[in-house]
């Protein structure tokens, strides 16, 4: 009874999202969107710490080039075609992956999350220190892209409910290949990679390829959740490549649990909501200004007892008889 | 089948394996014994490619396959065990070993085949759990199998690669008697289609099944031998086996 349940369920969510913006004001609308956002950047961390087991601290870069890519590529007169242009965003993202991975997965555990760090840091330079993006300022996309075949427009992402079309399908698409790829051999091998790589070799698997492979594929989806971003916020600056974006999705999936895709859904949503409450003057009056400590002492509090995220509190209640 | 020629391993001026040959062949169990820190693990790591080789040369059916990785050895027919169990805790049996199957017929890029349907490599996984004696516990998380199960298992995920070269880095330690029976007799069962490198302590076991016995001392062959002339080789039993066996 419970199982095709919970199979179906992220069907249902679906669903239920897909109807969510015929009844939400427009601030409730950029929120969602929002989440939804970060759910696919999480999503796309998900499959390297929480299925591969290994810990990037730099993931943030392969947001923030393709968030460039997609404002850098937009005209200034017209809207680009989302044809070239969502591909382009995430060749890009891939494409810095594939350096980065090639070099970064030669070194292991602690050396590995500072390797990954340093590679973001020193994206995060080359827009922050050049005038190639604007310097520290960023730009704007003036005129965000449009989606049209046979000369029928089917998207006009100027209409935030086109925008929020577009991430909810970007969302699903996600998701589903995600998942299909945690149940093929790919997959299986990535998890038996994260609990034991020496006996992977042991019995044959090349794990270097395997665990490129994996890094180049959560780089690309990261790079669709820069371009959706752009495309949301109309603007992009060097800090979405900073460390302290690495930092807060790498808490987002800890947040809902390593491991399991909805952890990473579950664990955006909840960081963003708990960010946006610290946040909120007229919720927490003065604590406001000083929102980092209060999810900071938050976040602390739920790892400390949820040691398996918020999508381990069943889990563990299922697992006691 | 596999020969191993002057091979040599330094850790920095320590040479913890020194110019050791030997020879593996098809339907032989070939020991080797020695006090702990001899180099017999490191002799198993140096097989199997999972240390490189300082100098010398292996071959496998007389192919130069020194300077192969170690997954690239492994499909070829090269299987090895740990003497400190090293299995998927955290999987069920049955994956432990449709994993290690997998190895032979890896094709990533098939996602849309779901692995807990891919036949080929669940057959032969069976295959290997049902010749350890563990297809009874297929289902079972590997973590929470016995000690002796595990023992079991870290044989079967070798099976599962389907290899011709077997190199078993104690496979008895910490076996109870009953166990350690079941054991051998799989060894022997396993004789007629692998070359087996057995690693060992318990010296009752290796001289029951053994072929074949190398003996190191601090990372040299001091001799190598049928059984029943490495019990009366007046160095080994100076070196190793001691009064009791003599």
């Amino acid at each position: 009874m419970l199982a095709p349940l919970s199979r179906a369920l992220p069907l249902l969510v679906l669903l239920a999202l897909a109807a969510l913006p015929a009844m939400l004001s427009p601030y409730l609308m950029d929120l969602t969107v929002k989440i939804l956002v970060s759910a696919i950047f999480a999503l796309s961390l998900q499959l390297l710490v929480g299925t591969t087991g290994l810990v990037s601290l730099g993931h943030a870069a392969f947001l923030g080039i393709g968030a460039y890519v997609t404002v850098l590529g937009s005209p200034q007169g017209e809207g680009a075609s989302l044809w070239w242009l969502l591909p382009a965003a995430v060749a890009g993202a891939a494409a810095y992956a594939l350096f980065v991975g090639a070099l970064s997965l030669r070194t292991r555990g602690v050396y590995f999350i500072m390797v990954t760090l340093a590679f973001a840091q020193m994206a995060y330079f080359v827009f922050h220190d050049t005038k190639l993006g604007g310097g520290s300022d960023g730009i704007y996309l003036y005129v965000r892209p449009t989606l049209a075949l046979g000369g029928v427009q089917l998207l006009d992402l100027e209409n935030k409910r086109h925008v929020y079309a577009l991430v909810l399908a970007s969302l699903a698409f996600t998701w589903g290949l995600l998942a299909l790829l945690l149940r093929s051999r790919f997959g299986h091998a990535l998890q038996g990679i994260r609990v034991n790589e020496a006996r992977m070799r042991a019995v044959g698997f090349r794990t270097y390829g395997y665990k490129l492979a994996a890094f180049v594929i959560a780089g690309a989806l990261a790079g669709l959740a820069g371009c959706l971003l752009a495309i949301q916020d109309g603007v992009v600056n060097p800090e979405l490549l900073s460390w302290h974006e690495s930092g807060a999705v790498l808490l987002m999936i800890i947040l809902g649990g390593l491991g399991p895709l909805r952890g990473a859904v579950v664990g955006a949503l909840a960081f963003t909501l708990l960010k946006e409450l610290f946040a909120s003057e007229g919720l927490v009056g003065p604590l406001a200004a000083h929102w980092q400590m209060t999810l900071g002492f938050t976040i602390i509090a739920f790892v400390a007892l949820l040691p398996r995220g918020l999508v381990g509190i069943r889990w563990r209640k299922a697992a006691t008889p | 089948m596999m020969q191993a020629t002057q091979l040599t391993r330094r850790f920095g001026g320590l040479a913890a394996v020194n110019a050791v040959s030997l020879e593996l062949q098809l339907g032989e169990v070939h020991a080797v014994i020695g006090t702990n820190g001899a180099g017999k693990s490191t002799l198993i790591n140096l097989l199997s490619g999972e240390l490189p080789l300082s100098s010398g040369q292996v071959r496998l059916d007389g192919e130069d396959i020194t300077g192969w990785s170690q997954p690239r050895r492994a499909r070829a027919g090269v299987g090895r065990s740990y003497q400190r169990t090293t299995i998927f805790d955290s999987f069920s049996v049955r994956e432990n070993c449709r994993l290690s199957a997998q190895a032979a017929l890896q094709q990533p890029w098939h996602l849309w085949q779901s692995a807990q349907r891919c036949t080929r490599s669940l057959a032969v996984a069976d295959e290997a759990l049902h010749a350890a004696g563990l297809a009874d516990d297929a289902q079972r998380i590997a973590g929470t199998l016995s000690h002796g199960q595990k023992r079991q298992l870290e044989i079967a995920m070798c099976l599962a690669t389907r290899p011709r070269v077997l190199l078993l880095d104690e496979p008895l330690a910490g076996m109870g008697a009953e166990e350690t029976g079941r054991m051998l007799a799989l060894l022997q069962s396993l004789k007629a289609g692998h070359a087996i490198l057995l690693v060992e302590h318990d010296m009752d076991a290796v001289f029951r099944v053994a072929d074949r016995i190398t003996v190191m001392v601090n990372g040299e062959v001091i001799a190598s031998d049928v059984p029943q002339r490495i019990r009366e080789h007046p160095e080994v039993i100076v070196a190793y086996l001691g009064e009791a066996h003599a």
